[in-house]
Formats: C-alpha cells, structure tokens, sequence
C-alpha cells in the first residue's frame, strides 16, 4: 500500500518478519563525541535493534525532557552539526548497513536547505526522518524531497490525535510513530494511554507498521507497548546511560538494547 | 499551504499532540469573536477594570526640543498592570474560560506578561504558571514577587540562556502535557497559528482607539507610527488598523542590544534569517546551522531571538521598517523622556523613544508622530541604576 517507496531503502528490513517486533533504539549525535556515537550505534545493531535514530541535535528541543534536552546541549558544546552527523552516518555506514533515522527539528533541517539535506541522506543511506515540530499540515515542504531521495517522512500520532489519526495514517509512509504520552520525551513509571486502540484504528486505513514511542525505558513496557503494536522505540533511556558512563558507554548501551530487544522478542 | 500564513510565514509547525488542541482553540476564537456577549464582557474588563481607552498624549515639551512632527504618545503604561500586555491577557483568559478551561501557564520576559497574566487568573479564579528564565527572574525580581502575590506559581526556567525564548520552549512543554485543562496564554503575536492573529486582534485595541483619537486631535492621519518589536505584540496593536493607510509610515524598533555588528544583539529583522521556530515560520537569529543564537538585550522584553510572522510578512513587502536601536540609545531615551515629560516608561517603550529623537526634525510641524509607550518602566529602574553604575537594591 503505502509502503512501496520506502521499500527501496533498507526501512523496509526493520518490520520484514511477520510476529517479530522491532526495537527501535535512539541517541543524540555527538554525544559526548562523535566516536562514542558511532560506537554506540554498532553496539546497538549487534545488540538486535532493527532501526538506529541518530539526534542531530538542536538548541531548543521543545518535544524533549531534560535527558534529551541534556544530550543535546553536551553535543553542541562538544561542536557537533549537522555535517557532523552526517560524517557519523559515513563512518557507521563503511562497517554497517543497520537501516538509520534521522530525528531532529525543522529548524536546522530547513536551514540546510530540504534538497542539500535529504541529497546527502540518499548518498550516506540514511533512510528515514522524524521531525516533532513537523505535523501532518505543514509536512509538504519537506515530504517532497524527502520522497524525491527515498528518504521516508514519518508521521507521529499522539494520545489527543482521536479524528486525526486516520487523516495521518493514509499518509503515512515507512512506519508510524505512535506517541506513548502527553508531554514530552523521558522515563515514565506508567504509560496509561490506549495505545491497542489507536493501533486498531490506524489498521483500518493503512497497513503501515505502528511503532510506540515516548516514556518507554523497561523490558516490561517495552514488551507491553510491542504486544500492542509493531515496535518500542527507546530514547531517554539509552542517552541516561550514554550521560551515566560517557565515552565508556558502548557495552553497557550493548547490555540494554540487549535486554530490552529480548523483551521486544517475547511480545 | 496550511492555515495562518502571512505570505511565506507563519504556519503551524508544532508537535502532534497540540494539533487538535490549537484547532479547537481556533473554532472557539471565530465563535466568540462574533458572539455580541463575549465582545461586551471583555469591552466592561477593558474599560472598567483594565482603564481603556489609554490617553493619546500630545508630548509638548519632547514636541518643542526635537523640532518636527508634533509627538504623541500611546499611554499603553497607563493600563492596570502597566503594560499593553493586559490587553490580550483579559482576552485570551476570558476566551480560556469560556472553553471550560480552569488553569492558564505564560511565559514571560520582563515579567510584564506574566503579570497580566496573573492578574487575570486571580480575576477569574483560575489557576496559574508562569515559567520565567531564571536570569530574568534576577534580572526583574519585582515581577516575580508581584506575580506570586496575585496568586500565581513562577517557575524560573534553568535551560537554556535562561531568558524568554527558553521560558517559551518551557511553556510549550508544559502544555503538551496537560492540555485538557489549560490554556497556553502565548503573550505575543509569535507562535503557532491562531496564535499570531489572536494577539493582535486583542492589541489592535491600541491602533483602533489611537486612530480615532489622533483623527479627533488633528484632524488627520499621523505621518508615522512607531513602536518597540521583541516578538512584537505592542507593535501590532499599534500598526494594525494603519496598515490600510498607506501614507502612514509603520516603523518597529528592535532591540540591537550593543550594536547589530556585534553577538549581543537581538535585532532579528537587521541580523537573522528565514527559519521555523516556536510553531512558525518567520525570521530568526541563527547560526549558520540553523541553530537559535542566544541574543541578548538590556531590555528583557525584547530579549527575544525571533520577531512574529505578520511582522516578517510587512518588512517583506515593505509595508512596515524595522530599525536597530542599541542599549546606550535605549537607556538614553528613558533618561530623555522621565526628564522631559515626566514619564518614566518601560526600557522596551524607550526604544521606540531612542528612534523617535532621531526622525521627528524630519517631519513638517503639521505632521504627528505616534509613539507606543507600551508599559512603564518602575520594573527597570534598578537596571537602569545599574547600567549608570549606581548600586541600588529594589
């Protein structure tokens, strides 16, 4: 259905298997330095997880919570851009074809200028983007170039979605990022939201694999949201891990994704 | 293209969650706009409690020593609260209520709009937040005191630079998470669309009663009107209803901060670039990776990295003329205008002063000049105190 044109970049591997869910791993780039980034990154892939978002980070992160809004800052300060995260993708990509997300603002994108950035993308084999502050009326501008480099646009569907979801999910393209909570990016104790039903409600209209997002940081959760879905994506957990150990960070990011991929496994 | 355009700028570009929140808010703004009972009671608050019509001043003596168009100043500090800012505090918090909603959160710079803000919540009855960047909340701990006073929770925000924009990004945070319940009461015509045409709606107030004011007094439309921009809320108030007139001149005076050759600057329109920020697309202050540069300016209203989007579409089209005016040209004009006409305004007003000494020789004496004095300036004094060196404590 949908789903046709990102299949000729690697999105298509992170969903392939039927009854396997997929765990979805995230870290800002450049955090603390780019050689810890990319060390983490192929951790995480021989770790199990299916799909890598690299953060480029930006000064104003407004979907983020302290642990993400932290990353961020420590990046920058350590002179991580754009370009830098675009050399982090050519070094992960000479050893690993792990499929890669971009998630940033619209900002730094649209600063880049949409054709220069999503040029580059195709060129280093990054394969999707996901930008918070992008919603569904305003994602023309970039959707265009993005598709023109085979770069999928994903959509987000929050908790307050309810008539917007079908609207979002015809649209979608690679995968749809559901929303976990209200608020913003961080570790939460309970995610109370029905995500069973806004899953079955975007089934109606798309066969696009749903993946929960947003407070998930235990196997438990990560193997709950899963059930319910086609995937956990994990972030604030991961970057608490990469702030906690630093540059040492890579095998304790590998003995997580670990765990929580095994989690993702059993759901 | 999505709704709330002002030629390439403005738009919606915020998180998901908000979306259908910032829609609903929209369906209930056109509702009451036209509902004849919301318009009456928030004309009794505007006029009964908020003192509306403000005074349009003719300033004689500021008048006879600049030698030009005759200067007439909009006495938006005479308002309860001491700014312009209650203007869209009494609407968006009557609109707020009307929604069923029982608690509102604002960011504030200076603290003008946080006390607004705070003043209509106790007014009310609602609950109230307000996030403040933590220098600010040194730079104006007045504000913050009168704000708890009247009932509200400041919360000084730590990330950052600590000032407005970092107070907003707060705000927007805190909004996707409760948003069944709250209000984000934006304070200036920035953001995501409704809210750039809500504020100004509200303030367009300022230009509506000055219009028919300066009309009553000369006879005549005024040669220019002109007014200080941080986000740029007292600006629009001022201009909107002369927009049509073509032969007046609209002029917005930004905040250079030391001088637009210089990083510490805020003057967005004379040093940023295109970009999308706090849910819209306009100009920005920005490095050359799109990152927001951390501005600075000795007025912390202004003290803003952005300007609002129907702003950016009247520089565009040459409509309206945006102009640098520094700190030193700032302080001055406060000085310059306490001692001139005993008025002492708020260090954003002075900016709009700082210009105004600079064009009226310009101008016939048959000509007037329209100044915003959008709030007062008993919330700057110890800064000012401070800039001159003298050491005095609030």
């Amino acid at each position: 259905m949908n789903n046709e044109g990102i299949l000729k970049n690697k999105l298509g591997k992170v969903f392939d298997t039927p009854n396997r869910k997929a765990f979805i791993g995230f870290l800002t780039a450049g955090d603390p330095t780019a050689d810890c980034t990319v060390e983490c990154i192929l951790e995480m892939e021989r770790a199990g997880a299916d799909l890598i978002e690299i953060g480029i980070p930006f000064s104003d992160p407004t979907a983020e919570g302290v642990v993400i809004q932290d990353a961020n800052i420590r990046a920058l300060k350590g002179g991580m851009t754009t370009d830098g995260a675009f050399d982090i993708v050519r070094r992960v990509r000479e050893k690993s074809q792990v499929p890669l997300a971009f998630m940033t603002y619209a900002n730094p994108v649209f600063h880049y200028g949409y054709e220069k950035f999503f040029k580059r993308c195709k060129e280093l084999g990054v394969d999707a983007i996901i930008i918070p502050d992008l919603p569904f009326e305003e994602k023309q501008e970039m959707e265009e170039p993005a598709n023109a480099c085979d770069v999928a646009l994903i959509s987000m569907i929050a908790p307050t979605s309810e008539s917007r979801i079908q609207r979002i999910a015809r649209e979608a393209k690679g995968f749809l990022y559901v929303v976990s909570s209200m608020g913003v990016t961080g570790v939460r104790s309970e995610i109370k939201t029905d995500i069973g039903s806004i899953v079955e409600s975007i089934r109606k209209v798309t066969d696009v694999p749903c993946a929960v997002g947003f407070g998930i940081s235990t196997p438990e959760q990560a193997k709950a949201m899963a059930a319910v879905s086609d995937g956990a994506i994990v972030g604030s957990a991961i970057v608490k891990i990469i702030a906690k150990y630093g540059e040492k960070a890579a095998p304790e990011v590998y003995k997580y994704v670990k765990s929580m991929k095994e989690a993702v496994a059993e759901a | 293209m999505s709704k709330g355009r002002y030629g390439i700028h403005g738009g919606q570009y915020i998180s998901e969650t908000l979306m259908n929140e910032l829609i609903r808010l929209e369906e209930c703004y056109e509702h009451y706009k036209n509902d004849p009972e919301f318009q009456k009671e928030l004309d009794t608050l505007n006029r009964e409690y908020a003192g509306r019509p403000s005074l349009l001043y003719y300033a004689e003596k500021m008048t006879k020593d600049l030698g030009g168009a005759k200067i007439y100043l909009k006495r938006e500090d005479l308002n309860h609260t001491g700014s312009h800012k209650i203007n869209n505090v009494l609407g968006q918090a009557l609109l707020a209520k009307k929604m069923g909603k029982t608690r509102i959160i604002a960011e504030t710079g200076a603290g003008q709009h946080g006390v607004a803000t705070a003043t209509a919540a106790a007014l009310l009855g609602m609950e109230c937040e307000i996030y403040m960047g933590k220098e600010d909340t040194v730079r104006q701990a007045l504000n913050v005191y009168r704000m708890e006073l009247l009932g509200a929770k400041v919360h000084p925000v730590t990330s950052g630079t600590q000032t407005l924009k970092d107070a907003v990004n707060e705000c927007m945070r805190e909004w996707t998470n409760r948003v069944n319940d709250t209000l984000y009461v934006l304070g200036s015509v920035m953001g995501p669309h409704p809210f750039p045409m809500i504020v100004r709606d509200f303030q367009s107030v300022i230009s509506r009663e000055a219009k028919a004011q300066i009309l009553e007094k000369e006879g005549k439309l005024p040669a220019a009107v002109v007014a200080c921009v941080g986000g740029g809320s007292n600006s629009m108030g001022a201009f909107y209803n002369f927009i049509e007139d073509k032969e007046v001149e609209l002029i917005g005076c930004e905040a250079a901060g030391k001088g637009v050759d210089t990083a510490l600057t805020a003057a967005t329109i004379a040093t940023g670039s295109l970009g999308i920020f706090h849910g819209m697309k306009s100009y920005f202050c920005q490095d050359e990776y799109g990152q927001i540069a951390p501005v600075y300016s000795i007025s912390a209203g202004l003290d803003y990295p952005g300007i609002g989007p129907e702003h950016a579409y009247l520089h565009d089209i040459g409509r309206a003329q945006y102009v640098p005016i520094t700190d030193d040209e700032a302080v001055d004009a406060f000085e310059y205008i306490a001692r001139t006409e005993g008025i002492i305004c708020a260090v954003e007003s002075a900016h709009a002063v700082a210009h105004v000494r600079k064009i009226a020789k310009n101008y016939r004496p048959d000509q007037s000049i329209i100044v915003c004095l959008s709030g007062r300036g008993d919330k700057d004094v110890a800064a000012i105190a401070r800039y001159r060196g003298v050491d005095i404590h609030e």
